[in-house]
């Protein structure tokens, strides 16, 4: 007969995740001294070559732009009751959506080919999350299954359309044609030198853009309000006269759309053409992005900076400190996954009792609720 | 009246001497007080009774007495010792067995098994099992409680579950039963059998403690009767020296209405027309087979029935929110396209208001806030907002003019709904569904789990809505209910409507027998031509 009430909402949104990072650092340091070398030496490396200098902080931010878009792909997903884990394959085929567009039009302006391309790659992605979103709806297949193996059909795919129709015939490589300049996104480096030689490039003002707008859509549109009704109790959704079959197709496509978005950061800002597997990976630690920032805009995108100093100061730390190798980074990421995403809620438990021990008003309050139930 | 101290000496020392008698009891949690200074002292050998709103304390004063919570001061004296019950383990050593309003019984054992469960002799289960068929045989017998120890728990009804879990409580030796809203689940029929079983246990010397919020069982099967209010005793009296009026108002603090204040109806034109309906649930089995009634302005038609008959799956496809097989319902003169998931839109917006069932499930998203809640199902209403945005502003101050004019407590839009007691989250459900002036206004449980201050309430805004020229379906499972507020009633059993009676007129008693599908015989007043011309 405990009982406990939710967390302020500070706590939730900051001090719990902020607990995890600390534990998963804590265990990683451990990790870093079973190697013999310093962990605080380590932290420094990590802290450095992520916000430390132009470069590195430029690197940080291209992390960060694909993790952002497959985040809020999770995310929007997740507000509907949806588990879209194929953030993946839905940025991989939309890699053919920017690529077309963008060979097609790289003798004219950036300007004409950017925005096209971040329609076709969305259309591409969208279509590709659409598919379950429909099975889901009409055939009572489970997104979670569905979305996992079109990741399988569309590397497949991607490694027939690559080697097969986009490859020219005058390279050996199992790549596409390379963009021109006119068709390639601006590279932030070209307006501010700060940046150095870092990919960082105009997609993550897309990706801002695409944080404010999903936030607009959850919380301020009546299509956001009907998601969040059908993620929260479909039933009541049924009874409220939304369509949930027609909310669940538009809500993947929207979220395959926004992971479709990772195609115009890697084809058209990074890569200038399209290679097997440029996704890397984003896709499953959007999943991560977005447990960790609670589905929220602000939280995905301090998620996403957290996931991308990650992987650009771990970059750095396996030059800087040879004892470390690539496979350390490794397991020092999974561990920031491990406790920040899978076990976030490892530490809520005893919060809650901690703030029911601070708070006599909130213990008081949570007994109310907790002993008026069994009546009602 | 005296509504300040127990009036403890309303009740002399019994013959047979106080089974149980809490000194003093004193429990807080952080600042609530939910048990201040009660005295308590039931005598052996009788049913008594315990009434009070939600969150009077009555649940946590059993808690005390059954181990689960441990008091901050006071004493508890079983057969006149004093006891230290840490834990239910030791209040079933003092014999104190508890039946839960949600039963504690694996659906997939037999009775034998779950009543052995938890007491087995030893290791091997065989013994155990021989012993408690023995046993059982005995119990069944003395106290005309039969059970096939053989059934699985899943297969047998509601009621005889309950039969289980006492027998469950005889079966460890409990003298004292404590009942914590026994019929919460049971059929009227089911009721009375629980009332009769109750009545032999007292004949054969047990106590038994029925907390309850229906003051018709208190009167009808209790001896003493408690009545608690915000956590303290108010009044312990004998049951033959109340009544009702008295109980409500010492549990509320104030006069309550018991009956609703009601004109007569003065019906008009046809609103709501259904027309030969046969509705399947989600396996596929046919729950509403081939119901016709017509519901005219001004007028309140109840359905009454024992739950499980297929009334909410009428309910539900009136609504929208599952697919008919055939049939017709006409709304205002024009058909209603039901089709889809999204059929619960289009009545809406033909007129057709829908207070569900299950508010909890259905009419709330109970992890949203107050306002939000407050526009569910109608958030596509241009009120609401122009295009595609959400109009917010205008969103919250509809949802402050409903909480106003429905008293929600508290006051606070921005609350998290499931924070709210159900008494206000079923107003702040209606307040949403009567704001939206409907045309007619489909109601399932209207006061299911409500305090009895909201339920008069509830109950006058049900009589204005219909006052105001509106048609209103109610189906209730509290057939008292359903006699005080409804103009004509229709019986339902298994999936058809059997009969109509005039709430006026019919007898508790022939309704049962409708509700038993017994009285089939009986010329069927139902369909639309068997109802004489409508004006």
């Amino acid at each position: 007969m405990s009982a406990s009430r939710p967390l302020p909402r500070w706590a939730d949104i900051a001090l719990l995740p902020a607990l995890n990072l600390l534990l998963a650092f804590l265990v990683s340091g451990l990790v870093v001294l079973l190697v013999g070398e310093n962990p605080f030496h380590a932290i420094q490396v990590i802290l450095y070559g992520a916000f430390g200098y132009g470069d590195g902080f430029g690197y940080t931010l291209y992390y960060a732009t694909n993790f952002i878009f497959t985040g809020l792909a999770v995310a929007v997903a997740a507000h509907a009751g949806l588990f879209n884990i194929g953030g993946d394959g839905q940025a991989y085929v939309a890699g053919l959506g920017a690529v077309v567009v963008a060979l097609a039009l790289d003798q004219t302006h950036w300007l004409i080919a950017m925005p096209l391309a971040v329609i076709a790659a969305g259309a591409v992605g969208g279509f590709w999350a659409f598919v379950p979103g429909w099975l889901q709806a009409k055939r009572g297949s489970h997104v979670v299954i569905t979305t996992i193996m079109f990741n399988f059909i569309a590397s497949a795919l991607m490694v027939y359309m690559v080697n097969r129709v986009l490859k020219p015939a005058s390279t050996m490589a199992p790549e596409s044609e390379t963009i021109e300049v006119a068709g390639r996104v601006p590279q932030l480096r070209q307006f501010f030198s700060f940046f150095g030689y870092s990919p960082v490039n105009l997609s993550i003002v897309i990706a801002i853009a695409a944080l404010i707008g999903v936030y607009i859509l959850i919380w301020h549109t009546k299509f956001g309000y009907a998601m969040r009704v059908l993620g929260a109790n479909p039933t009541a959704s049924r009874y409220a006269g939304i369509s949930n079959s027609k909310m669940i197709m538009i809500t993947m496509t929207i979220s395959g759309a926004l992971a479709g978005m990772v195609a115009i950061n890697e084809v058209m800002g990074v890569q200038n053409r399209l290679v097997l597997d440029f996704v890397a990976g984003a896709g499953f630690v959007g999943i991560a992005v977005a447990l960790m920032g609670r589905n929220h805009p602000i939280g995905i995108a301090l998620a996403a900076i957290l996931f991308g100093a990650l992987y650009q100061g771990g970059q750095e730390l396996q030059f800087v400190i040879p004892g470390i190798t690539r496979e350390m980074i490794v397991v020092i990421q999974a561990l920031v996954i491990l406790f920040t995403g899978a076990m976030e809620g490892l530490f809520r438990p005893s919060l809650e009792r901690a703030f029911m021990l601070l708070s006599p008003e909130q213990k008081s309050e949570a007994i109310a609720v907790s002993t008026a139930k069994p009546e009602s | 009246m005296n509504t300040q101290r127990p009036e403890t000496a309303a009740v002399p020392q019994p013959a047979n001497g106080w089974a149980i008698e809490l000194e003093k009891i004193n429990k807080r949690f952080g600042a609530v007080h939910a048990n201040k200074d009660i005295d308590l002292k039931i005598a052996r050998g009788t049913i008594h009774g315990i009434v009070g709103e939600n969150g009077a304390g009555k649940s946590t004063l059993m808690s005390i007495l059954y181990g689960f919570y441990t008091a901050d001061s006071g004493t508890i004296r079983v057969n006149g010792a004093e006891a230290n019950i840490a834990d239910s383990r030791q209040a079933l050593a003092l014999g104190i067995g508890m039946v839960h309003q949600h039963f504690m019984l694996v659906d997939n054992f037999s009775v034998l098994e779950n009543i052995v469960l938890g007491a087995e002799d030893s290791g091997f289960l065989k013994p155990s099992l021989n012993r408690a068929r023995k046993e059982l045989d005995r119990l069944e017998k003395e106290y005309a409680l039969e059970v096939d120890p053989d059934a699985i728990i899943e297969d047998i009804s509601v009621g005889q579950q309950q039969r289980v879990e006492i027998l469950k409580a005889l079966y460890r030796g409990a003298e004292t039963l404590i009942l914590d809203e026994p019929t919460g689940v049971l059929t009227p029929k089911e009721a009375d059998d629980l009332f009769r079983v109750l009545e032999t246990l007292r004949a054969q010397g047990k106590t038994v403690i029925l907390i309850t919020h229906k003051l018709r069982e208190i009167m009808a099967i209790t001896d003493n009767v408690s009545v608690m209010r915000q956590g303290q005793m108010v009044a312990t009296v004998k049951t033959s020296e109340t009544s009702p009026e008295e109980l409500a108002e010492l549990m509320v603090g104030r006069r309550v209405l018991l009956r609703v204040d009601k004109t007569a109806a003065n019906p008009g034109k046809t609103l709501l027309e259904v027309q030969n309906l046969v509705v399947a649930d989600d396996m596929g089995v046919p729950r509403v087979k081939d119901v016709s009634f017509a519901i005219r302005a001004g007028e309140i038609v109840g359905i009454a029935g024992v739950s499980g008959n297929g009334q909410s799956e009428l309910l539900e496809s009136i609504t929208g929110m599952r697919d008919q097989k055939s049939g017709t319902v006409i709304l205002n003169g024009k058909p209603l396209s039901l089709e889809g998931d999204d059929g619960a839109a289009r009545a809406r917006q033909a007129g057709l208001a829908h207070v569900p069932e299950d508010r909890q499930r259905m009419g709330l998203v109970t992890t949203f806030q107050e306002w939000e809640n407050a526009i569910l199902g109608y958030h596509d209403k241009p009120a609401y907002g122009s295009g595609a945005f959400l109009d917010i502003a205008a969103a919250k101050k509809a949802a402050a003019d409903q909480v106003k004019l429905f008293d929600v407590r508290p006051a606070n839009i921005n609350l998290k709904s499931s924070l709210f007691s159900g008494g206000n989250q079923q107003k702040i459900v209606l307040a949403r569904e009567m704001e939206q002036d409907p045309d007619v206004l489909i109601i399932g449980q209207p006061t299911r789990g409500v305090d009895i201050g909201a339920i008069e309430f509830i109950h006058n805004e049900i009589i204005k809505m219909r006052d105001e020229g509106k048609a209103i379906l109610l189906v209730s499972v509290e057939l008292d209910e359903i006699r005080s507020l409804a103009d004509r009633i229709l019986v339902m059993f298994d999936g058809v409507i059997v009969g109509e009676a005039d709430p006026a007129t019919a007898t508790e008693g022939e309704l049962g027998l409708m509700m038993a599908g017994i009285n089939k015989t009986a010329p069927r007043t139902i369909g639309i031509a068997e109802q004489g011309p409508l004006p």
